[in-house]
């Protein structure tokens, strides 16, 4: 666990000194002027278009940062060659993993917290109220989904050597996934065979990531998610990500490393 | 004595490149002991398979056949590389981590408790002459201080076995001097030292023992003063004369 947690460390340290965290700061700024900006209307039924804007830039850019941040992370170590010291230490391929997947699930965790910080102060103060379990259902949630991405990412680090085509591809499935996911049995239905029978494969296969995505529980304070089924769709993230971990633990295992 | 590095009937095969040639051999049923206490020196020409052997002793490489153990336990497992300290030729650590976050994030690796994990931080940065730095981000040494980082990071855990892969190379005279003294403190110390190099004078003055590769197959193995007197003559032309290189009469 200590190897886990001080490779995680180095991730985190990376981000920071690498300034890439600051496009959060940006990010944020961004969301206080645009919060800001109903004064200037001043027409309070524009707040939930607003509150809409705001979270799906949240969710582009957690995106971003998840998947540009995973993507590098394996391939950067090859390519500076940083992990021929680490490995020739007493460290397996699988904690290096666990390493990586950590570190860049805890940054993405501070990012989200940052932005929906300062998103809730902001609506919070037009709207003279913060349903902070609605955020906290809501936050989990986007955190869950996007440990499920990093770890995809870090697989696909493992199959593509260019950091960016994959994270061109991870990214492209991730905005596919959100945005039809939930239809594909619909397509299916209409299709002949074996269309059919491959599509229905990919909806039951495929992570549905537009489960985690509960932006309306904020934008129109709907009821809670019943907390039972918020759990079990944690577990449900949980289980692909420890799938797709196992994965690039698998191809990552035996393949050789030459100085 | 307890053998520190033992190789048996080690085989590696990579994928050649090369067109109609499937597979290329790298070592071909190499066998070598390095007992406590040695310093080793592993020699060959580019290409016979030095590196390789070095690979599959560090875990990054699986022999296509054979094995190979450090400290009795078989290279494949992890803790087999508890006890050693590896300085690659080239060294690239995290640049954006100044020295004493990088030896600290070594000593994490290692399990070393914390009060331990100062003290030795310490030493070590001492014994490199980088005390002075360590608050610096790594990006802002210079090549010989990267090199100090990186046998610093290789100390750090206090090893029983040290694996250097060229370890002077690119240095200047005074950083190959300090590498000498290094290796002779070590091998006072009871402490055992596997390396590869092209400067055999430097190999001569420190080794007691080598072993010579050429084209993936041991040539030959002994001590330095025993081949040095066997073929009259000093390493550098024992190396020549064995990898079949045209010596002028």
């Amino acid at each position: 666990m200590n190897v886990i947690w001080a490779i995680a460390i180095v991730v985190l340290k990376e981000l920071y000194r690498r300034k890439d965290f600051y496009v959060l700061f940006v990010l944020t700024a961004l969301i206080t002027l645009t919060m800001g900006s109903v004064n200037f209307f001043n027409d309070h039924s524009i707040v939930r278009y607003l509150k809409e804007f705001c979270l799906l830039l949240i969710w582009i850019s957690s995106l971003v940062i998840a998947i540009a941040t995973a993507a590098r992370q394996i391939p950067a170590e090859r390519e500076n060659r940083t992990i021929f010291p680490l490995l020739a230490k007493p460290v397996s391929r699988a904690q290096l993993i666990l390493g990586k997947f950590s570190g860049c699930w805890l940054a993405c965790g501070v990012c989200l917290l940052v932005f929906y910080f300062f998103f809730g102060v902001i609506a919070a103060s037009r709207e003279h109220q913060w349903p902070v379990a609605n955020y906290f259902q809501a936050l989990a949630l986007h955190w869950f989904a996007l440990g499920v991405l990093v770890a995809v990412t870090l697989l696909g680090s493992i199959v593509f050597a260019a950091p960016s085509s994959n994270g061109t591809i991870i990214f492209v499935i991730a905005v596919g996934i959100l945005a039809i996911g939930r239809h594909l049995n619909k397509v299916a239905l209409q299709l002949a065979e074996p269309g059919r029978s491959i599509v229905y494969a990919i909806y039951y296969l495929i992570p549905h990531l537009e489960l985690f995505d509960v932006r309306d529980l904020i934008i129109h304070d709907l009821p809670l998610v019943p907390w039972h089924i918020w759990a079990l769709a944690l577990l449900y993230a949980a289980a692909y990500t420890a799938f797709f971990l196992g994965g690039a633990w698998l191809l990552f295992r035996r393949r050789p490393l030459t100085t | 004595m307890e053998s520190v590095v033992k190789i048996e009937n080690l085989q590696v095969e990579y994928r050649s490149k090369e067109f109609g040639q499937r597979t290329k051999l790298a070592v071909n049923g190499l066998n070598l002991v390095v007992q406590q206490g040695e310093v080793f020196g592993f020699l060959g020409p580019n290409g016979a398979g030095k590196t390789t052997t070095m690979n599959v002793l560090l875990g990054f490489v699986n022999a296509t056949s054979g094995v190979a153990y450090l400290f009795g336990t078989n290279v494949r497992e992890p803790i087999a590389r508890q006890r050693i300290g590896y300085l690659p030729e080239l060294t690239y650590y995290y640049k954006f981590l100044t020295g004493k976050e990088l030896l600290r994030f070594y000593t994490r690796v290692f399990n070393i408790p914390s009060a331990e994990a100062e003290r030795r931080i310490d030493e070590v940065l001492k014994l490199v002459e980088l005390n002075g730095a360590h608050q610096r981000q790594i990006k802002t040494y210079s090549k010989g201080m990267q090199q100090r980082i990186g046998l610093a990071q290789a100390l750090i855990n206090n090893p029983d076995l040290l694996i250097l892969d060229e370890p002077t190379s690119g240095l200047d005279p005074v950083g190959r001097m300090k590498v000498r003294e290094i290796i002779q403190r070590l091998k006072s110390e009871g402490k055992t030292v596997f390396f590869s190099s092209h400067e055999l004078g430097e190999v001569e003055t420190v080794c007691d023992r080598v072993a010579i590769l050429c084209d993936g197959e041991l040539k030959v193995a002994g001590r330095v003063n025993e081949l040095v007197e066997k073929y009259q003559t000093n390493l550098e032309q024992v190396f020549l004369k064995i990898i079949g290189y045209p010596l002028p009469p």
